[in-house]
């Protein structure tokens, strides 16, 4: 009673803009009206929920982070999928690393990443991070930074450009929708 | 402007003596040669002397010359704001002799020379404070010798178990490759697939 009984939502697949969209959000609304609430399933709206307020942890470390910013100015502005930069690991839920890890860098971008609450995701910002680039055969570069931290999503680009950026966070966004659940 | 510097090299080198070995005008720059146990006295004449002024120094570094005896050759750039000129005193040295540090001269030579320790290996009496400045902490050798190895000794992962960063020997998946940068394209005079071109043209012309 009350749950809405639609083949395409079990499947947990988001539903495209159209006929079936429009009767989901019918049913929805008459829902609404006649009961005053709907059922949904809690993994999947939790996943929504994360999915639309990642706050990402700044770590800028070279020129990628100067598209990083570009992403989150107003021309691309990530405030509208509610990603908020926090500059503290303690209230961030993705790390984008964004730039050439060195070194020297890699124990103090293990540590922060420690610092984040669970869950918690990395996105690999350019090809430094990705695997070093243009640096990978340097004495002082990290090749990659998946050898220190695991990451969800690379993006790749030298730098690349804040599209690329904003493309790889939907990526993510859809990543954490697919996969989300309850840790018991 | 290049005679005014001749006349400053020349003036420099009768005035100082015996402490410089020589001047002269390398790409329309001025260039002392002088001796690494009259440093000091060079670099101070220059500071002070009133028709050099030279009171900034805007970088000090190093070029490693494997094959010579004295296999460093330590440059120091100076500019005199007062005369709008500037001024390049360079000498060699070896990896074993100290050289007498010019921080009680110019307080910006402190991370100069903390860099030029770090990269070469060149060490510097007096220094008040000489550590090394960019490279990891513990770090081993001087990277910008030129018999430093490309990609150095160690690198970095983390491992699981120990639950932090660890050092290891390098393990390379591919070694690197020196591509040489001569065109691939001079020396061919036929591209590949212009025969068919030339073919089709015969035949249109028979």
């Amino acid at each position: 009673m009350g749950v809405i009984s639609n083949p395409a939502l079990k499947q947990g697949a988001p539903l495209p803009p159209g006929p079936e969209q429009d009767l989901v959000l019918q049913n929805v609304g008459e829902e609404l009206a006649e009961r005053g609430f709907v059922l949904a399933r809690m993994d999947q709206l939790t996943g929504w929920a994360q999915s639309g307020s990642l706050w990402p942890m700044t770590f800028g470390l070279a020129c990628c982070a100067v598209e990083m910013m570009h992403a989150a100015c107003s021309r691309y502005d990530m405030d509208r999928f509610g990603m908020v930069f926090r500059p503290s690991p303690r209230q961030s839920d993705v790390m984008i690393v964004a730039g050439t890890l060195t070194n020297k860098m890699a124990p103090a971008l293990r540590k922060v990443y420690d610092q984040m609450p669970e869950p918690r995701w990395v996105i690999s910002m350019g090809s430094c991070a990705n695997g070093g680039g243009y640096y990978h055969y340097s004495y002082s570069v990290v090749r990659g930074c998946d050898r220190v931290v695991p990451v969800d999503i690379y993006v790749p680009g030298c730098p690349p450009t804040a599209e690329a950026l904003i493309y790889g966070i939907l990526q993510l966004q859809k990543k954490i929708k697919r996969t989300a659940k309850f840790r018991r | 402007m290049n005679q005014a510097l001749l006349d400053l090299g020349d003036y420099i080198v009768t005035t100082l003596g015996e402490a410089v070995t020589g001047s002269e005008l390398i790409n329309d720059e001025l260039v002392i040669w002088a001796k690494s146990d009259t440093l000091l006295k060079v670099i101070k004449f220059l500071r002070d002397n009133q028709n050099c002024q030279f009171r900034q120094l805007v970088e000090l570094t190093a070029v490693d010359y494997p094959s010579r005896e004295d296999r460093f050759e330590l440059v120091y750039c100076l500019l005199s704001l007062t005369h709008n000129q500037r001024i390049k005193v360079k000498f060699s040295t070896s990896d074993e002799t100290p050289v007498e540090s010019v921080t009680g001269l110019f307080s910006s030579a402190i991370w100069y020379e903390r860099e030029a320790w770090d990269m070469y290996g060149i060490f510097f009496a007096n220094h008040p404070d000489l550590r090394r400045m960019l490279t990891d902490y513990g770090f081993e050798g001087h990277p910008l010798r030129k018999d430093f190895p490309l990609t150095g000794y160690v690198e970095v992962r983390y491992d699981e178990t120990q639950k932090r960063v660890v050092y290891e020997p390098v393990k390379l998946t591919q070694e690197f490759r020196n591509f040489d940068f001569s065109s691939p394209w001079e020396g061919i005079v036929n591209l590949p697939g212009d025969e068919k071109a030339e073919q089709e043209n015969e035949e249109g012309a028979a």
